[in-house]
């Protein structure tokens, strides 16, 4: 089985390949030793904090697994996954205390 | 303090990256399982993961992928994820701007969040290091890394297809991503983008293609960015 099209997958490579190395390389090779303006960074602070949540949330509340039907395992699940990593700030603890809570719930609900 | 020598920070580097393969392997099987699972064929997966060298961007790329998604929104929201990265490219400027431009290359090509945080810590403690010494650290840091990310990835593009769909693996993606983020909430602003982005991007759910992840991603570093502002702004008015 295979529905994703050859063509499309290496375009998404090669453009996130070229694009990733350039948004690495950017201050790093062009800036050298100049600054850059406070709010720049400001902003870049904040992407990651921002962008992974916005693309997680919809994913939880509609997950694609059941078709897009809220499902009280994966949301148990994401709920322990975010817990445990406020509390332990530890990203394998966050994973496994949320795969246990996943598995867990989907073995309770049958 | 006694003089390091250029060789000694490569090891203290070494050490710095180890503990991060506890991450790594389990990170790059998911993405190996998962991309195979959508359907890309073992070389796709390893020229992924090698010319890439992203998880995070590589992971919504799949994901967007299996969604139909068009190819140029599926580009630009992977490069979206990672563009924390031109954020480490900022903050080691200072550090290693000076070195030549093929270790620059080189370290724009390694550049990963475990290797970028440990480097940045090491770097502030130690003002003394030269650029070698910097750089030492840095490939150093990277070298217990990368050999797993790639076998790894292998590894699960070759098992992945043998998981059934009871194993829920729709969700490992979304867990991941969730446990990368709670370390992240490191303060106010933080805190507010994080929430500022969930209500903006389920609020625009309904918008295809995930264009609303974008949308609400932005919003997310603007609020970010102001309340930072604000917090300095009263802590300037107590002192």
């Amino acid at each position: 089985m295979r529905d994703l099209a050859t063509l499309d997958i290496w375009i998404v490579i090669i453009v996130l390949a070229v694009g990733s190395f350039g948004l690495r390389f950017v201050f790093l090779g062009l800036i050298g030793d100049r600054t850059m303006p406070a709010w720049v960074l400001r902003h870049l602070r904040y992407t990651a904090v921002a962008v992974l949540p916005a693309l997680v949330a919809p994913i939880v509340v509609w997950p694609p697994g059941t078709g897009g039907m809220t499902d009280a395992a994966r949301m148990t699940a994401a709920c322990v996954t975010v817990l445990v990593g406020l509390i332990t700030r530890n990203v394998l603890a966050a994973i496994i205390a949320g795969a246990a809570a996943l598995y867990g719930m989907l073995y309770l609900l049958g | 303090m006694i003089p390091q020598t250029t060789k000694s920070t490569y090891w203290q580097g070494v050490r710095a990256g180890a503990p991060f393969v506890l991450v790594m392997v389990p990170f790059a099987l998911l993405f190996g399982v998962v991309a195979s699972e959508a359907g890309f064929s073992l070389v796709e997966t390893l020229a992924f993961s090698t010319l890439v060298v992203a998880g995070a961007a590589q992971f919504t790329a799949v994901q967007l992928l299996s969604e139909h998604a068009p190819t140029a929104i599926v580009c630009v929201t992977a490069l979206a994820v990672n563009l924390r990265m031109a954020m480490y490219s900022a903050s080691l400027t200072p550090h290693l701007g000076r070195a030549s431009l093929g270790q620059r290359a080189l370290v724009a090509y390694l550049m990963v969040d475990q290797a970028y945080a440990s480097a940045i810590l090491a770097y502030e403690r130690n003002p003394g290091w030269s650029l070698s010494q910097k750089l030492a650290f840095y490939f150093g840091a990277i070298t217990p890394l990368m050999p797993p990310w790639l076998i790894f990835t292998v590894v699960g593009a070759v098992v992945g297809s043998a998981i059934p769909p009871e194993f829920a693996l729709d969700f490992a993606v979304p867990i991941t991503f969730l446990a990368m983020i709670a370390p992240m909430l490191r303060s106010v602003a933080h805190i507010v983008a994080a929430l500022v982005a969930v209500a903006v991007s389920l609020g625009l759910a309904f918008i295809p293609y995930s264009i609303g992840v974008l949308i609400a991603g932005a919003v997310g570093m603007i609020a970010g960015a102001q309340v930072e502002v604000i917090m300095a702004r009263r802590a300037e008015v107590r002192m």
